[in-house]
């Protein structure tokens, strides 16, 4: 919280959440107002802190799967994908090829389940109503798919060391395939409804901008970064599972904006299809979960495992001491870093802003609180 | 009538507020169903479907339940302010009613100055929602309160530049005359970019979507009518409505041509259909605007009314002006 | 001025557009159900609780053996299980098998580790209660009394 030391008599102070419309979740945001406009931010956290990370390191490493989705429930396959991956590295364990690609294909489902949410939520912060609807009719079509293959529709606990707990069929790949036919259609439809919408466009341009510089500066991941110009993807950069092997674009913008951070998005929708296509189109045979032992013991050492979530990057480190419970876990947010740059883009804009920044910053509370 | 103790004219007004309170009630209902039903619709649900036959009863069940609600005055509140604020807001929104001339003979009374009348009634609801934001003691509430009395004052002016363009054309300010000179030609087709203006700036008035600043969930939780519950909050919905109503009969009196319409038997009180069917026309567009577009910001709201309308609507003055000398 | 003209012209298209767009869909069918009195089906897939299976060879008998390992297993420690010695009988009887799914995170590691595949997952999503005793299921009760 901020400590300001002199007392402005036209400056008052308003308390923005925990219960709050637009900050979803239990964020609570202390604002420094003049009028109308944000003079100084400082977000609270805290309000669903649940301590994972404690948690992690009190119980043998297969408690935390469950855990692990509970953390972004927008990504939780990715979260899943993520806590295995760390498990893997650290333990000498190789997911079988079929595995890593069921992993890759339920991931980007899970990335585009996220980013149709955020693209209905954002508009709704804004103030329209209705495209956050047709969202949905798109993302129930995705959990349907997902809900088939792992059995639940949010908080997934699908992936194990080695593998996946359940094959995919030709049903569930038909289905995919449908859907992806359908997502194709829908894209110039949000395109006219909100992308090409003079209020919309009128309430992100220029909004919140911020140069690669201060990005960096804050350690911010994702779209939000891609937005400033640069191409940086773990699936790219620090390449895991078998995203080397699909063709696919890191789509960037230059603005630096609400404008530019919402088109990064909307153009991933397109690039998770056809990474999406390619899995299908070369899904290897073979088993869909490695011999491994019934009881693994990590073995005394460190690794670090990241992953790109839907919000940024995602980092897992591990260290263990030989025995079967973790000696340290850190988890390493993408929203939380998002997050701290607020008070600085944030200075001085108008309320209304603030919620378009918030927005288009996609954050996830419990993610950041975790 | 004559040995009436009532004089017939006093008897005729008691009759018209009688009717003009049922309208207000009546609107509020249809007007709410049709609102969740449109947006349900617009947003590929059902809407209300559970309380009668497709959930026609809704809206009345919903009243019974707010009327039953406690009245939950906060602790810091200014309690005769916040107490009078809904009634303050309610009670002028029944009176233009008693000027609009719903057909030619269905009028409470025909002022020669019912347009001016109307148009200062409802401009009282702008104090009703300033007492409202302050006398609950809510920074919320507050900020849409100030956010209010600045868009009206704003947008009050190209409404009322449209409007002298439709006076200069019929030189009165009496809306049956206003109606009877739109006889076989509506303003609409004379002057469309005045209906636009003045469609916009009601829009604006009545503080909807994409307007809705005053109340904009997203940011202020629900504005100036956070803090209010029960019977306070629904006569401020009631009011939204019955403005809205206002709002778009003026529309139609002053461009669509009033009750005028394909002939009716008795049209001197039938053709009140054609009158609510244009009314009802413009609410359902309002409501279609409403869940299609995202909220403006405040400052480009009152960049829109004083860089776009104002301009517009004084050059559309001035052409009206020049047209009708020559 | 140009410019002027150009943002009114170009605006005002793009609401029209959306319009129509919210126009359109407003004549599509509605995809959503009314839950209660309507239900979609769902996926048989679908992990609800767990359950005890019964055997398909002897269907009176289900085929936990008491073993606990899912017990101790369990992340959440939802699990309470208990069998005793029986004369005449192999083995453990079961005589109590309790799963507390007020803490049940649904990672299915119980499922998975049980040694004679005794346990599965229930297609029940709809669970209601108004007191937390009412999510504290013996599932020993149920198999017993799907008989």
């Amino acid at each position: 919280m901020s400590t300001t030391p002199e007392f402005r008599e036209h400056r008052y102070v308003l308390n923005m959440g925990p219960q709050h419309p637009s900050t979803h979740g239990v964020l609570r945001v202390i604002l420094e107002m003049e009028g109308e406009y944000v003079m100084d931010p400082q977000p609270v956290l805290g309000y669903g802190h649940r301590m994972h990370e404690k948690m992690a390191e009190s119980r043998s490493w297969p408690g935390f799967l469950p855990n692990a989705a509970r953390m972004d429930y927008l990504a939780s396959l990715i979260y899943n994908h993520g806590y295995v991956g760390v498990v893997e590295r650290l333990a000498g364990i190789e997911a079988t090829p079929r595995a890593e690609y069921i992993r890759v294909i339920t991931s980007e489902l899970n990335r585009l389940q996220s980013h149709l949410l955020w693209l209905g939520v954002l508009v709704l912060d804004l103030g329209a109503f209705t495209p956050i609807m047709y969202t949905f009719e798109d993302r129930e079509k995705i959990l349907d798919i997902l809900e088939d293959v792992t059995g639940s529709r949010l908080t997934y606990c699908y992936m194990r060391v080695g593998g996946v707990v359940r094959d995919i069929d030709d049903k569930f790949i038909e289905r995919t395939r449908e859907y992806i036919k359908w997502q194709r259609s829908r894209m110039p439809m949000y395109d006219k409804l909100v992308t090409g919408n003079i209020i919309f466009r009128k309430r992100v341009e220029g909004i919140g901008e911020f140069t690669p510089d201060l990005a960096r500066r804050y350690g911010l991941t994702g779209p939000v970064l891609r937005g400033t110009g640069v191409a940086y993807d773990i699936r790219r950069a620090e390449p895991y599972s078998v995203y080397p092997d699909f063709d696919f674009e890191i789509p960037t913008e230059t603005g630096g904006d609400c404008l530019a951070a919402y088109l990064v998005r909307v153009r991933e929708i397109e690039q998770s299809l056809r990474i999406l296509e390619q899995a299908l189109d070369r899904l290897p045979e073979g088993p869909f979960l490695a011999k491994v032992p019934k009881k693994i013991k990590l073995p005394a050492g460190d690794a670090t495992y990241a992953v790109e979530s839907p919000r940024g990057e995602l980092v897992y480190h591990l260290t263990a001491d030989g025995s079967e419970v973790p000696y340290r876990m850190k988890i390493r947010v993408p929203s939380f870093s998002n997050l701290s740059i607020l008070p600085e883009v944030c200075r001085g804009m108008l309320l209304s802003d603030l919620c378009a920044c918030m927005g288009s910053l996609d954050l996830v509370i419990p993610e950041i609180d975790r | 009538m004559t040995d009436s103790f009532l004089p017939p004219e006093l008897l005729r007004i008691l009759f018209a507020a009688i009717c003009a309170i049922v309208v207000v009630f009546g609107n509020a209902l249809v007007m709410g169903y049709l609102e969740r039903k449109f947006a349900g619709r617009f947003q590929r649900r059902p809407g209300p479907m559970e309380v009668g036959w497709q959930g026609l009863l809704q809206l009345a069940v919903d009243g019974v339940k707010l009327v039953g609600k406690q009245l939950v005055i906060p602790r810091q509140a200014d309690k005769v302010l916040y107490r009078i604020a809904p009634i303050v807001s309610f009670a002028p929104a029944v009176l233009p009613l008693l000027v609009i001339p719903f057909s030619p003979k269905l009028q409470g009374r025909d002022f020669d100055i019912g347009l001016i009348f109307i148009l200062a009634v409802v401009a009282i609801n702008v104090l009703a929602i300033l007492i409202a934001g302050w006398g609950s003691n809510n920074k919320y509430s507050l900020l849409g309160a100030m956010r209010s009395v600045a868009q009206n004052v704003a947008y009050e002016i190209p409404m009322l530049l449209t409007l002298l363009s439709v006076i200069l054309v019929t030189n009165t300010f009496s809306l049956k005359g206003i109606v009877a000179a739109q006889e076989g030609l509506w303003f609409i087709l004379v002057m469309p970019v005045a209906f636009l203006i003045f469609f916009v700036a009601t829009v604006a008035e009545t503080n909807r979507a994409p307007f809705d600043l005053p109340e904009a969930e997203s940011e202020l939780t629900a504005g100036f009518m956070t803090e209010f519950s029960g019977m306070g909050f629904s006569l401020f919905f009631m009011a939204e409505y019955t403005y809205m109503f206002i709002a778009c009969s003026l529309t139609v009196i002053l461009f669509l041509g009033g009750w005028h319409g394909p002939p009716l038997p008795y049209a001197e009180y039938t053709s009140a259909l054609w009158f609510f069917l244009k009314v009802y026309f413009l609410l359902i567009v309002m409501i279609w605007i409403r869940w299609t577009f995202p909220r403006v910001r405040f400052d480009q709201l009152l960049n829109f009314c004083w860089k776009y309308l104002v301009p517009f609507s004084l050059v559309h003055l001035l052409v009206t002006a020049v047209v009708l000398k020559i | 001025m140009k410019d002027y003209f150009a943002q009114i012209f170009t605006g005002g298209k793009s609401l029209l557009v959306g319009m129509m767009i919210t126009l359109r869909e407003f004549f599509r069918p509605v995809v959503t159900v009314q839950y209660p009195r309507e239900r979609l089906p769902i996926s048989p897939n679908y992990r609800g609780h767990t359950i005890l299976v019964r055997d398909e060879e002897k269907p009176e008998k289900h085929r936990c053996i008491s073993c606990k390992m899912c017990e101790r297993e369990c992340p959440s420690g939802c699990i309470g299980l208990q069998g005793e010695k029986r004369e005449g009988v192999k083995g453990l009887v079961l005589v109590r098998y309790r799963l507390d799914f007020t803490k049940c995170s649904l990672c299915g590691t119980c499922v998975e580790v049980c040694p004679t595949d005794a346990l599965d997952y229930s297609n029940e999503y709809r669970h209601v209660g108004f007191r937390r005793e009412d999510f504290h299921y013996d599932l020993l009760a149920m198999v017993e009394e799907q008989k």
